[in-house]
């Protein structure tokens, strides 16, 4: 994979040179999640404000008298991060109406991690969509409560082992399936829905540039690895994205005014997920038949999507109205 | 001066409010805050405010959306009641500490369990400590003369820190009274276009709600700390201004027949003019009887409460809260320890009632009197009673 290798050179457009997100924060080496943020600022650009939520993200970038942003960028809490995102978006729709600040388009983006969004966050979240806020929400999921000491979370997919759902003598990590929440959050009929991952960074960026264009909320979800919690080696965060979206753990899509659309990234047949599991510690004691279990599922799961995007491919939209 | 205007009080918090060039407001509906929610709602969709009103999802999500709007930049307003205040009380330190001055009216209503709708302090006791001023009124015309009042200053330069308005539920905010209702030249000519100190704008990137640790944390909380106090000669002169332009004066602690009195009660928000009928049946009788109303909560007043009742003395607190397992009411511990090293101070009685809207009428008061007057060895100083509850 040397794609990325002198990039610069061949398709310096591609990617905003600007760095919205500074060195010299505190996340640790090899964190995906970060990058991630990184990849996302250059998408956004500076006309941009940013909510977050408590979490990593947020106590790595800023450390009084300290910050990392070159953006405005506000964090009150840890699970209202969408209402605060809405109340900068409603004051600033307001302001610019009556004058009060130039006339300047600004995108407002919240971001939490899969806690802030998944779990403490969702209702402030479901309710910011369910408005129409001019916004884009964006979940870094590294699947778990990484900042408090890789907790789980409706995050944490199944089986992994976890601080507070560990492998055991008669435990083998988290015993529910994770939480679809780009399927949630395409059920509330909001524009635009993706899923990313910083291991594929031009479709990322894309996705971010196209919830950037849409006038209202959109939701990106995106995977977010975490060697520290994953107890993987610091220089896998890439590897283990790749792998994830290469076994159908974490497929990429978009949802588009309800209709799908399968990332072209997506492999023609997926690997076997045991690859995947290989790579991270937290799901070194699960046996082969456990290992069968989550198999069967990602098919399932996969099946489903393709199935979806079959009937609701943006193309076959017209179809669609003519049934209905 | 006004309009001479009779309606009911809520939604002259909402009229008044609507006299402020509010840019933003977040309000969930809670009974009794409900009809301040409805009548902004009313006010923005007939275009008679320039406002975006969010309809969010819950008060916790309304507190944070006030805290984002201001943040931004834009006048931001709020109003809850009882659950929903407990579900805000999370934020309140984070908006004083971001120094944003976002303005809430709070309908005070008692709190769960069991649930109550009905009025007492029960609610906003707990947010004490939240870093926000915080102001008790007693009439309809000082709920409306607060709700502008309450945006100057929290605005003011030299404080920078959200206010709450403090209105007891139904007792007042479902009162149909005659009041005095401020024209719209008027507030221009009183409230100038809010000036924020920074803003979430791109051309200025700012970091707001940073992380902080033990090497700077105490030095903010101590910064605060002080804007709340200095807060207090602000409120001062807003209040005085006001009294020039519109002839009504405020001050943090109010007496009624005090200057002579022997036995002082001391009340705070609606329960002020009951309290007042029963000093005046009081002197008829002979008693010197005198009544003492806080209005400013926090900062908390002290040189104005000590001046108030040094010459009393008996001096009966009031409380429509209480701190279970504690000294009593919060307003009673207070107050005594505003008064301790005090070398004149009076003996101090503390009464709960009222709460979960337990109606406290005028003979209810005389008793306390009474009570407390009867009380020849002093057995009963220092200590507190649930005012007429049944065993
Ligand atoms: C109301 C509340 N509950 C709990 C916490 C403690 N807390 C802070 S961050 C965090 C977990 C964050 O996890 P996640 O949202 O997944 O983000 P990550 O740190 O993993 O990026 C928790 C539990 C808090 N700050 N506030």
């Amino acid at each position: 994979m040397n794609i990325v290798e002198n990039f610069d050179l061949f398709a310096p457009k591609l990617i905003n040179k600007q760095e919205l997100l500074s060195s010299g924060h505190r996340a640790c080496s090899g964190c995906g999640e970060v990058l991630a943020v990184r990849l996302m600022c250059k998408a956004l650009g500076e006309n941009t404000v940013i909510a977050a939520a408590t979490g990593c993200m947020e106590i790595i970038s800023s450390m009084f008298p300290t910050t990392a942003w070159r953006v405005p960028w506000i964090h009150v809490a840890f699970e209202n991060t969408a209402a605060v995102a809405s109340g900068v978006e409603a004051g600033l729709k307001a302001l610019r109406k009556k004058g009060k600040i130039d006339d300047r388009y600004i995108k407002v983006v919240g971001m939490a991690g899969d806690g802030g969004t998944m779990d403490i966050g969702f209702q402030a979240l479901s309710g910011a969509m369910e408005r129409g806020h001019d916004m884009i929400f964006v979940c870094f999921d590294n699947e778990a409560y990484m900042n408090t000491g890789i907790q789980r979370s409706s995050g944490t997919p199944m089986g992994a082992s976890t601080t507070t759902a560990p492998a055991g003598k008669v435990s083998s990590g988290q015993k529910t399936w994770k939480k679809n929440m780009a399927e949630i959050m395409a059920a509330h009929g909001i524009p635009y829905v993706a899923t990313a991952c910083p291991s594929y960074p031009l479709d990322f960026i894309r996705k971010i540039e196209k919830a950037k264009s849409i006038k209202g909320p959109s939701y990106i979800h995106c995977f977010s690895m975490c060697p520290t919690g994953w107890r993987s080696p610091s220089n896998t965060a890439i590897s283990v994205g790749r792998l994830a979206v290469e076994t159908g753990v974490f497929p990429l899509f978009e949802v588009e005014h309800g209709l799908y659309r399968v990332s072209p990234d997506m492999p023609k047949k997926l690997r076997p997920v045991k690859d995947y599991f290989k790579s991270q510690g937290r799901f070194r004691h699960l046996k082969e038949d456990e290992i069968d279990t989550i198999q069967d599922r990602i098919n399932l799961e996969y099946k489903k999507l393709l199935e979806k995007e079959k009937c609701l491919k943006t193309g076959n939209a017209q179809k669609i109205t003519e049934v209905g | 001066m006004g309009k001479r205007v009779g309606m009911e009080v809520a939604i002259a918090v909402a009229e008044a409010v609507g006299l402020c060039d509010i840019d933003m407001a977040a309000v969930y509906p809670i009974t009794p805050q409900s009809h301040i929610a409805e009548h902004l709602s009313d006010l923005v969709a007939n275009g008679e405010i320039d406002a975006e009103f969010v309809t969010v999802e819950s008060e916790h999500s309304a507190m944070s959306a006030v805290i984002g709007a201001s943040g931004a930049g834009a006048r931001a307003f709020t109003a809850t009641s009882s659950q929903g205040l407990m579900l805000m009380h999370e934020l309140l330190p984070i908006a004083s500490a971001m120094r944003l001055p976002i303005c809430m009216a709070i309908a005070n209503r008692a709190i769960s369990g069991p649930l109550n709708i009905l009025n007492d302090h029960t609610d906003i006791m707990p947010q004490r400590d939240s870093g926000w001023i915080s102001m008790f009124v007693e009439n309809g015309q000082e709920a409306i003369d607060m709700s502008i009042i309450a945006f100057k200053i929290a605005e003011h330069k030299d404080v920078m820190l959200p206010v709450n308005v403090n209105i007891d539920g139904f007792q007042l905010t479902h009162m149909v009274e005659p009041f005095e209702m401020p024209t719209q030249e008027e507030v221009n000519q009183f409230l100038p276009p809010f000036v924020p100190h920074a803003t979430l704008h791109p051309a200025k990137p700012v970091t707001m709600g940073a992380f902080a640790m033990s090497d700077y944390f105490a030095e903010i909380m101590k910064a605060k700390d002080e804007a709340l106090k200095n807060s207090k000669k602000v409120i001062l002169e807003v209040w005085s201004e006001w009294a020039k332009l519109f002839g009504r004066s405020y001050k943090p602690v109010e007496t009624y027949k005090s200057e002579d009195a022997e036995i002082l009660m001391l009340t705070m928000g609606s329960m002020g003019e009951t309290a007042q009928m029963a000093i005046d049946e009081l002197r008829d009788k002979g008693i010197k009887a005198g009544l003492v109303k806080l209005r400013l909560w926090r900062p908390f007043p002290f040189e104005e409460l000590k001046a108030a009742v040094k010459n009393a003395k008996k001096l009966i607190v009031t409380d429509r809260a209480i701190s279970f397992g504690g000294p009593g009411g919060p307003v009673f511990s207070e107050i005594k320890s505003a008064l301790y090293a005090e070398n004149q101070r009076p003996l101090i009685y503390n009464y709960i009632y009222g709460l979960g809207g337990r109606d406290i009428p005028v003979p209810e008061f005389v008793g306390m009197f009474e009570k407390v007057l009867a009380d020849k060895t002093g057995q009963l100083v220092d200590s507190y009673e649930f005012w007429g509850v049944r065993e």
